[in-house]
């Protein structure tokens, strides 16, 4: 009997790991129904600014996010959630953001975005916007494998003064406290996110940072390696998980 | 110029209550909060809120400063005939905002 009940606790837990929810299921109802309708949604003022970026010609050489790829509706469609992906040109891992500003300055002949910016948060939800409802499909591509093992490391490692990892609360502790706030799993499905707490639009590494100084590490800098290498071990662990950008968070 | 959403019905029956949602991108600053070099940032709000359907106001509201950014205000008025209706956001700095949209009533 014992042997049985032993057999079914395992069972259960096993089934609770692998249960992968979005941070939308740890939300209250009303942050939730803020998502939902695209008429409350905050983010949807950063998605219209995107759509006319999308079109406009007045920077470098005239040429607009439109002049080579047409309606975003049908071009981008499932783009965002391929990112990060390995761009051959720079050898690395790039994400969406960064994709965006190579195009701009490679085709564009146009200043590149900052990190944070409107004008980038902007375009980049209008392109994310293009992919809700379809599963996160981070490409299998081998040249992504060394980068993807530093990414998961980086995820175990113990960091900062708190000596805690991403994994200590996102993988073991979720659904518990940390403070007022649940801890959700960390699938990073919705980026950029308008949240609560910011009164604005933000980026994943945004939000990365965040965490990093919650810990009390030293962040990693805006679009550097180690954070697109984190970037890339939650796509892979998000897989087919529904794209939902652009979502709102606490 | 700020960014607005607007969301109405494009037609509705005469003497139907009808949901306007209203949403534009303002920072809302306090005027308490320090800014990164430990100054206090000076107050930026919007400070009224006014709907006019056909010309006559329907809708008005005053807002404070704890009111978050990007305000989004959602009310209700009675659809009485086709037209226009106005909605205008007002505040500190001498922001003012105007946007516009149409509803055609039937019956």
């Amino acid at each position: 009997m014992r042997i049985i009940l032993f057999a079914l606790c395992a069972l259960l837990s096993l089934a609770a790991a692998a249960q992968r929810m979005s941070g939308t299921a740890f939300m209250g109802p009303s942050t939730q129904a803020m998502q939902r309708d695209d008429s409350l949604n905050p983010a949807m003022l950063w998605v219209k600014e995107g759509e006319a970026a999308w079109r406009r010609s007045d920077e470098g050489n005239g040429k607009s996010c439109a002049s080579c790829h047409g309606d975003a509706a049908s071009a981008m469609r499932g783009v965002a959630a391929r990112y990060p992906a390995f761009d051959a040109q720079a050898g690395r891992p790039i994400n969406l953001g960064q994709r965006i500003n190579q195009c701009r300055v490679g085709r564009q002949s146009a200043a590149e975005l900052p990190a944070e910016s409107d004008a980038l948060l902007s375009l980049e939800s209008y392109v994310a916007l293009q992919s809700r409802g379809m599963p996160a499909a981070m490409p299998d591509d081998a040249r992504l494998q060394p980068f993807l093992a530093h990414g998961q490391a980086r995820w175990q490692q113990r960091m900062g003064q708190l000596n805690l990892s991403c994994a200590q609360c996102h993988d073991q502790r979720w659904g518990q406290r940390l403070g007022s706030s649940i801890i959700p799993q960390a699938h990073a499905t919705g980026y950029p996110i308008y949240r609560l707490e910011w009164q604005a639009m933000g980026s994943l590494q945004r939000r990365l940072r965040n965490c990093l100084n919650g810990v009390r590490a030293a962040p990693y800098p805006a679009g550097s390696l180690e954070l697109v290498e984190l970037e890339l071990y939650l796509a892979q662990r998000a897989r087919g998980m529904e794209m939902e950008a652009p979502a709102v968070r606490p | 110029m700020a960014r607005t959403l607007i969301k109405l019905p494009a037609t509705a029956r005469r003497g139907e209550v009808i949901e306007i949602r209203t949403l534009i991108s303002h920072p809302m600053e306090t005027g308490y909060r320090p800014g990164a070099d430990g100054q206090v940032l000076p107050r930026n709000i919007i400070r009224r809120f006014t709907c006019r359907y056909n010309g006559e106001t329907v809708f008005s509201a005053e807002l404070f400063p704890a009111i978050a950014a990007n305000p989004n205000l959602i009310f209700h008025t009675l659809a009485t005939e086709s037209g226009k209706l106005t909605f205008t956001w007002e505040g500190d700095n001498n922001f003012s905002q105007t946007e516009s949209a149409e509803i055609t009533v039937t019956g």
